[in-house]
């Protein structure tokens, strides 16, 4: 079974430490979970797991091009599980999907299948707060947190209400805009994180355009995680496998500790 | 209650929508298990924005006049409906066209952008973007955009533009800027995502102007909203023609905003309501339920649940999904929904033009191959059947002669 995301981050937060969730489209490169491996040997707190699919709105060019690379190379939701379950990985996995994904094989499919493989959070950013109720209880019954989004744009009212819901942490949108690098950070990630301080929540994780060190430093001031996915990504596809995803994480590492 | 319509002159009968088979949908934007609101965090404040400022406008008359009277004066509203004398003798039945390709820009796709321009206008923002297929919609949001002083995008797969180049000049010649969409599958579905991703990161001051009855609520209900003219036209002008209620009442679907809007006015009526969809892309005779660009409807895909591409003659009809009304309407019987393939759609197109001297866009028809096959057989001897020619065969005409030369 997989360690609980929401214990894990829990403890840690309250340890004072920063946490660093990196982000690995599944299936994109033949040798991806070894580079799971490595991100997590470079530090991270718990890693999460993109599952391809066709249409993905909420992200930019590089998960694009990651995804439809992971679809060519056959991957499934129920390949990456089995994939998953072989390895004996020590911390949290997050699953990042869309909902059609998790519809299509049913709710209780999923969850059991992403359990047994050691998943125990979920992102799915098109179930927002009104539609995921059915998928969240099946997700706890299996032991999965699932993880809600904060916007810049999202009211105070509503984020109250987001972070009530939200389990294991809650994930701090960085900017208007989809996933993908960018050279400076925008001015929205100080509203957003002070917003959700200002209500109850579980630790606040900023992804979506974290890039670099020191962007993830910056962000590590005002929030409990950060969350990098294409900026890592990239380096994948670029060809730089384990060893480079080892070392970029390593840089975040430090530079969140600093 | 009686109301004046001022499109039309005449009282006409408003109904207490609790009572109405196509009313509003629940407050999560459900008809039945249909419909709702999938999208990230980030759209789901423009979403209510919309919802609030749609409900405030629709229920204001001087919003329904300025409306309406633009669709009179610019639009050429009210369209005709043409009985077709020879066709109905070749038949046997009483086929009846409403004319939706006489409005300007030769589709009903002015009806919808006209209202989502002035609710632009309305909601203080200045810029529109629209996603496009074959490019109606996209010529259309160009149009209204022009009318009102918008600045428009539109976005449209690569594939499609290359496809589709005369219309991609259209909208540059009404002073749109047309981007190619190159992720994914190069077109309609992805020019959907992308106008989606460019919403996000322009959400103040623009808005999406989606060009059929899917997307996120309170789109599917707001475009129908806008389409419901053509049905509620049609209604009063077959009671006049003395048609009565039509025995059916025939509309081609990709989304399904033409469809919806005919069958508005008639769902309440005893007319028997009859979508067509492109074989190639058929999702509610070969599709399954599924979540797509904010909604849940049917949806032609893989059994991993990886939306499939559609494929068929008509790029207008090029769409994995359905509006989820339609799902919806199928799912309680209310109406049902047929196939019709590329061959049959050639034919009807050139019967009709040879016929009746009008020449259909591929899209409407899809609807007319289906009555043609179904004429003496599931349509019987004697019915009534009123086709909604949603389009005019203008910007098909280059396909249809490559096609045809290019035949044995």
């Amino acid at each position: 079974m997989g360690i609980s995301l929401s214990e894990r981050f829990d403890a840690l937060t309250k340890e004072k430490k920063k946490l660093l969730i990196p982000y690995i489209m599944a299936g994109m490169d033949d040798s991806w979970l070894d580079i799971v491996e490595a991100v997590i040997d470079a530090g991270a707190d718990a890693v999460e797991i993109g599952l391809p699919f066709s249409d993905p709105i909420l992200d930019g060019e590089t998960i694009q091009e990651a995804g439809l690379l992971s679809l060519a190379n056959g991957t499934t939701a129920f390949s990456v599980f089995a994939e998953l379950a072989k390895r004996s990985l020590q911390v949290p996995l997050v699953v990042m999907t869309y909902y059609n994904i998790v519809a299509h094989s049913g709710h209780e499919r999923f969850a059991g299948e992403a359990a047994a493989a050691g998943i125990t959070g979920s992102i799915v950013p098109d179930l927002s707060l009104e539609e995921v109720g059915d998928w969240q209880d099946v997700a706890r019954s299996h032991g999965i947190d699932s993880v809600l989004l904060v916007a810049p744009s999202t009211p105070h009212e509503r984020t109250r209400e987001i972070c009530a819901r939200s389990k294991g942490f809650v994930y701090a949108v960085a900017r208007m805009g989809v996933t993908g690098e960018q050279g400076a950070l925008s001015d929205d990630v100080h509203g957003v994180v002070s917003k959700i301080r200002a209500v109850p929540s579980p630790p606040i994780c900023v992804g979506i355009g974290v890039s670099t060190p020191e962007q993830a430093f910056d962000v590590s001031r005002e929030a409990d995680g950060v969350i990098v996915g294409s900026a890592l990504v990239r380096k994948i596809l670029d060809g730089e496998g384990a060893q480079g995803a080892h070392a970029f994480v390593s840089s975040l590492r430090e530079a969140i500790d600093r | 209650m009686w109301t004046m319509d001022p499109l039309i002159g005449v009282e006409v009968e408003m109904v207490d929508n609790a009572e109405m088979m196509m009313g509003t949908p629940d407050d999560d934007g459900r008809f039945g298990s249909f419909g709702g609101r999938f999208v990230p965090e980030p759209l789901i404040p423009a979403c209510l924005e919309l919802e609030a400022a749609f409900k405030d406008a629709w229920g204001d008359p001087v919003f329904v006049e300025e409306y309406e009277s633009i669709l009179h004066d610019f639009g050429g509203r009210p369209t005709p409906i043409t009985f077709c004398r020879r066709l109905s003798e070749d038949l046997g039945i009483s086929l009846y066209l409403k004319r939706e390709d006489l409005a300007h820009t030769g589709s009903h796709k002015i009806n919808n952008v006209i209202g989502q321009a002035l609710l632009t206008r309305r909601m203080g923002k200045h810029k529109m973007i629209a996603e496009t297929g074959a490019g109606q919609h996209g010529v259309a949001s160009a149009t209204a955009a022009a009318l009102l002083g918008l600045e428009c995008t539109v976005y449209m797969g690569e594939l499609d533009t290359q496809r589709q180049e005369l219309n991609v000049f259209r909208m540059e010649l009404l002073g749109a800027t047309v981007v190619p969409v190159t992720s994914g599958s190069k077109t309609l579905k992805d020019a959907v995502n992308e106008a989606m991703r460019t919403w996000v990161t322009q959400v103040d001051d623009t808005h999406y102007c989606l060009g059929s009855v899917m997307g996120p609520h309170p789109f599917p209900w707001m475009v129908r909203e806008f389409q419901r003219v053509i049905g509620d036209e049609a209604a009063l002008q077959s009671k006049e023609l003395g048609i009565g209620t039509p025995d059916y009442v025939v509309a081609c679907i990709g989304g399904g905003s033409n469809a919806a809007g005919m069958f508005a006015g008639f769902a309440d009526s005893t007319a028997q309501l009859i979508g067509v969809e492109a074989s190639g892309g058929a999702a509610i005779t070969s599709g399954s339920p599924g979540v797509l660009h904010g909604m849940r409807s049917q949806l032609i895909q893989d059994d991993q649940g990886q939306i499939s591409e559609a494929h068929s003659i008509s790029a207008g009809l090029d769409y994995p999904g359905i509006g989820p009304e339609h799902a919806h309407l199928a799912d309680i019987g209310r109406a049902r929904y047929e196939q019709a393939g590329d061959d049959e759609v050639l034919e009807a197109l050139q019967l009709l033009a040879s016929r009746e001297g009008i020449i259909p866009a591929l899209e409407p028809a899809h609807g007319l191959a289906w009555i043609l096959r179904e004429a003496g057989r599931g349509i019987p001897k004697g019915s009534s059947v009123l086709l909604n020619m949603s389009g005019r065969g203008d910007k098909d005409v280059a396909q249809v002669l490559s096609i045809l030369k290019g035949r044995p």
